[in-house]
């Protein structure tokens, strides 16, 4: 097999920025996992739906509606089209509440991501680029952070900064940095190795610059397939942590929050337990689907 | 009869880019008691022939020929069980790489008295002896201790010598020796080439020699058979072969010798590369590179040209040594 | 052997002191007075203060408490509960077997339904079996663990009448708790009855458990088993003759089993958190449940406690599994 452009990651040069005919390769490779397509088309649809949750959903996440306890799905005995996917025990929509619950969703997974991700790549690069006595506490700080059961962390953080979305953000951020830090260290330092940032270095640049402009653009692959199944990851430990009560706290229209606002009447109204369940699934579905078509796209090896 | 006989062998692999052709229209015999040189550049396509005839060409490979027999029987048609009773056996193949061809999680001499065992080659108690005792054959020292080694505790050299006495193991009367040489140091590699060629000659078994280099099938092949991008071009008893190749290709190769080009002020090359999937030519696949082509080879493909035991596919075969200008 | 099993304890011991060290600060760090929340009062007068401050010994420098808290540790104390009185570490190996029953048969099942479905993914990749079971996996491993249970239990328990909805085993039976393994001391009570009963109350925790640890086990199988299956020696097999079967699960198997392991050692951190959920759904009586009350209870003692023991199983498998991995690659051992 011989000349054609390699993926974006492999790039030669200092800046890895693609070009049009890479981004095609991309591309053809992407698509062809139907999954992966499969799962992009779902975060779409997510996107839209959080997007314009105030003029789509048929009703207020927080409305109760004092007539209408527990009403069943329109197509079993009892529901009505008012609220197509019943409604909980206290009157509230189920479906706008799924739909307030997208936005929730998509935010909590940003955030959570985004400090991850920011913190981590910074942790990791220091760690790669200052070696020595730093690379080993930043190491050992992770190893630390990974002893403990995710959920377990958690919880415990949560327990020290009180329940609330907010502090179960942060919570979940901090369980997923190692992962982060880790990846970066790893790149960076594979790419410290090559000639081309010695040649850098010689040219004169600052580790700054060295650290930002000329290394973390060419680690930007595995993290971004990484930072995209972190999304999965941050909305189902959210959820876990709502369902315990320790992450968002009622009337929020939160996936897991809801999970456990279930609990009680699950077994006469499996709809309040269903459809939020079933909303967790597709989307987390949708993220490790596009995640791992990412992955398998952007790594070479892979290829035919 | 010959031993191993294959007449216009194809195989051909689907690619995202279309289908490849490794081995395109072969001819191969050989005889008992014979040894056959193989050469050609990487991609010539030597080493998937013998594995077709292994029957080891990995899925999605598809393998056809008009003729491909061992003994008489025909390899094409044996079902999977047939093949394995022959495969290790009567037919053995020594690869190249030694480091990476044994598993690394068992000892080497389980992994030989694997081969008798499966083969039933002797009786369970007669295992260890027999290891033992191939391992003298090929030469391992202290082949006792050697019995419960794991292959990355063995040099590249021992390893390879372990390789053979595996293939050799169920008295093979077919060895394909696939560049046994070319990872391994330049001092051992005369040792196991001379391994071979004894052990060839003690048990009369036909060696299929695999190789790119020329240097090698001088010393030790009766024939050889000089293959370019999946065609054999020529095919010429050894002795015969270095006085007067016959195919342009071969010419050239002889003259990329070291040895051969004693006089000149530079090592004269081939210029060009060998053709991939997507730039074949229409007619004879040697054209682009060739020193004496005309618009007949590149229109037309050559058949095989001469006597049967001195052929070349080319138009206008060599008739006498070519001398390089100076 | 040893050396290798030494240096890697010596790698664990700073982990592990700071792993101590976050648990001691735990106390300090949760909302409310430390004396407070440790004598699990409020509003408690100055001199009752006072005495506990001293009682607790918090009126020493931070240093020395925390000195005395790891002597303490050493000497297997770990505190004790706000809300029973009970030592936290009795409590925890009381509550600890259940735990781990449910832990184990979680990982069985996820090793022998998952392993082979990876090897066979494998073998016939590209085929629509491949492409099912990777999309079954992927699916599994996405699932919300709450959900997933509930779901469970409304579908088999509740619409279908199969199996019980919640705790270790009816309340017709008394079984005396030799091991705190309720399956073997059922066994050992030779109560026929008694271990049907402990088996199906088993069955849905483990199945809900086991989901996401059977997807990554059989996404990795195949994926380790593709490499494998690429590898020269495996040509060299087919070479000698060997048939498929032998060629996969003797020659390709053992090797694919290195990287394998490792994820399953890795994903004991994970069963925990996953347990933590199964347990309060299920009321499953171990120690994620006790974990969660001790949160909604303020019981403060525990949770530090609790992690830390947790903490230190996790270490401590991570090294088993070090071990394991040095068995089953000849090239680390020596």
């Amino acid at each position: 097999m011989s000349s054609t452009a390699s993926a974006p990651v492999q790039a030669t040069g200092a800046a890895a920025r693609p070009m049009p005919g890479t981004l095609r390769l991309f591309w053809r490779s992407f698509a062809e996992n139907r999954g992966a397509v499969l799962g992009l088309a779902i975060t779409l649809v997510l996107i839209v739906l959080a997007l314009l949750a105030d003029v789509v959903a048929p009703h207020s996440p927080i409305e109760q509606f004092r007539d209408y306890f527990l009403t069943p799905p329109v197509w079993e005995q009892g529901g009505t089209a008012r609220f197509l996917l019943g409604t909980d025990d206290v009157g509230r929509d189920v479906l706008s509440r799924l739909i307030f619950g997208a936005r929730l969703s998509l935010l909590i997974g940003i955030a959570v991501v985004a400090l991850s991700l920011a913190v981590g790549t910074v942790l990791g690069l220091l760690a790669a680029f200052a070696g020595g006595f730093v690379d080993v506490a930043i190491m050992r700080m992770m190893d630390i952070v990974l002893v403990f059961p995710s959920l377990l962390l958690a919880i415990v953080i949560v327990a020290i900064l009180g329940p609330g979305l907010f502090n179960a953000m942060i919570a979940v951020a901090i369980v997923t940095l190692p992962s982060y830090t880790r990846l970066t260290r790893a790149a960076a330092l594979s790419e410290l190795a090559r000639d081309y940032v010695t040649a850098t270095r010689c040219a004169g640049a600052g580790p700054l610059r060295l650290m930002f402009n000329t290394v973390l653009p060419n680690c930007v692959a595995p993290l971004i397939v990484q930072a995209t199944l972190g999304f999965a990851t941050a909305i189902l430990d959210a959820a876990a942590l709502g369902f315990l009560g320790l992450g968002a706290q009622p009337p929020t229209p939160e996936w897991g929050t809801m999970l456990a606002g279930a609990l009680q009447f699950y077994q006469r109204a499996w709809w309040v337990l269903a459809f939020p369940g079933l909303a967790i699934l597709l989307t987390v579905l949708a993220f490790n689907l596009f995640g791992d078509g990412l992955r398998d796209a952007l790594d070479p090896k892979l290829r035919r | 009869m010959p031993l191993l006989e294959i007449r216009n062998l194809s195989v051909e692999f689907p690619t995202a880019r279309g289908v490849f052709r490794a081995v395109d229209g072969l001819e191969m015999t050989l005889d008992t008691g014979e040894i056959l040189g193989v050469v050609g550049e990487s991609g010539s396509g030597k080493s998937v022939t013998m594995l077709a005839v292994m029957g080891l060409i990995p899925y999605p490979g598809r393998v056809r020929a008009d003729v491909m027999r061992f003994d008489g029987a025909d390899l094409l048609g044996l079902s999977p069980r047939q093949r394995r009773a022959l495969v290790g056996k009567d037919i053995a193949m020594v690869f190249q790489e030694p480091m990476t061809s044994l598993n690394p999680c068992y000892t080497v001499g389980w992994q030989i008295g694997e081969s008798l065992r499966a083969h039933n080659a002797v009786p369970k108690s007669e295992v260890r002896g027999r290891v033992i005792d191939l391992f003298r054959q090929v030469g391992i020292p202290a082949p006792e201790t050697r019995l419960r080694a794991f292959p990355h505790q063995l040099s590249g050299g021992m390893n390879q010598r372990v390789m053979i006495a595996m293939a050799i193991s169920c008295n093979p009367r077919l060895l394909i020796a696939d560049e046994p040489t070319t990872a391994l140091d330049v001092t051992i590699q005369k040792q196991i080439l001379d391994l071979l060629i004894s052990l060839q000659r003690e048990r009369g078994m036909a060696l299929a020699l695999i190789t790119h280099d020329m240097g090698v099938v001088a010393e030790t092949a009766h024939r050889v058979q000089v293959m370019y991008a999946g065609q054999m071009v020529e095919e010429q008893r050894t002795d015969a072969l270095f006085a007067g190749p016959r195919h342009p290709y071969t010419a050239a190769l002889l003259d990329a010798l070291p040895e051969r080009a004693v006089g000149h002020a530079r090592l004269p090359t081939i210029p060009g590369t060998v053709p991939g999937i997507d730039d074949r030519p229409a007619g004879c696949l040697f054209n682009p590179r060739c020193r004496f082509a005309t618009e007949r080879c590149v229109a037309e493909a050559p058949p095989l040209a001469g006597a049967a035991g001195a052929r070349a596919r080319c138009h206008y075969p060599l008739a006498a040594p070519v001398a390089v200008p100076a | 052997m040893l050396r290798y099993l030494l240096r890697r304890i010596g790698m664990i011991v700073p982990t592990f002191v700071a792993v101590t060290f976050l648990s001691f600060m735990l106390i300090r760090l949760v909302p409310g007075d430390p004396i407070e929340v440790r004598a699990g009062e409020h509003g408690v007068p100055p001199e009752r203060l006072a005495e506990f401050r001293h009682q607790f010994g918090l009126d020493q420098p931070l240093w020395k408490q925390f000195l005395d808290y790891e002597a303490q540790l050493l000497h297997g104390d770990l505190g004790t509960s706000i809300v029973t009185q009970d030592s936290v570490l009795h409590a925890f190996f009381q509550l600890f077997p259940a735990t781990i029953e449910l832990s184990v048969c979680a990982i069985l099942f996820a090793v022998l339904v998952g392993m082979p479905l990876g090897v066979i993914a494998a073998v016939k990749r590209g085929s629509g079996f491949d492409y099912g079971l990777m999309g079954i996996s992927v699916t599994g491993a996405s699932m919300p663990i709450p959900w997933w249970g509930l779901m469970m239990i409304l579908i088999f328990s509740v619409a279908f009448g199969w199996t019980p909805v919640s705790g270790r085993i009816s309340d017709a039976y008394f079984i005396e708790p030799v091991t705190g393994f309720m399956l073997i001391d059922c066994w050992w009570s030779d109560d026929a009855g008694a271990c049907t009963s402990a088996a199906s109350h088993l069955i849905l925790p483990t199945i809900v458990l086991g989901t996401i640890p059977l997807a990554v086990v059989a996404r990795m199988t195949r994926s380790a088993m593709l490499e494998v299956l690429s590898e020269d020696y495996i040509r060299t097999a087919r070479a000698k003759g060997l048939g498929g079967a032998r060629v996969v699960v003797v020659h390709a198997l053992r090797n694919a089993l290195i990287p394998v392991v490792t994820v399953i050692g890795l994903q004991v951190g994970s069963l925990l958190s996953g347990a933590i959920l199964t347990e309060t759904i299920f009321s499953w009586p171990g120690v994620g449940h006790w974990l969660i009350e001790s949160i909604q209870r303020r019981d403060y003692p525990v949770l530090q406690g609790g992690t830390l023991l947790i903490a230190t199983l996790v270490m401590l498998v991570n090294l088993g599994v070090d071990m394991t991995y040095g068995f089953l690659n000849p090239r680390i051992r020596r």
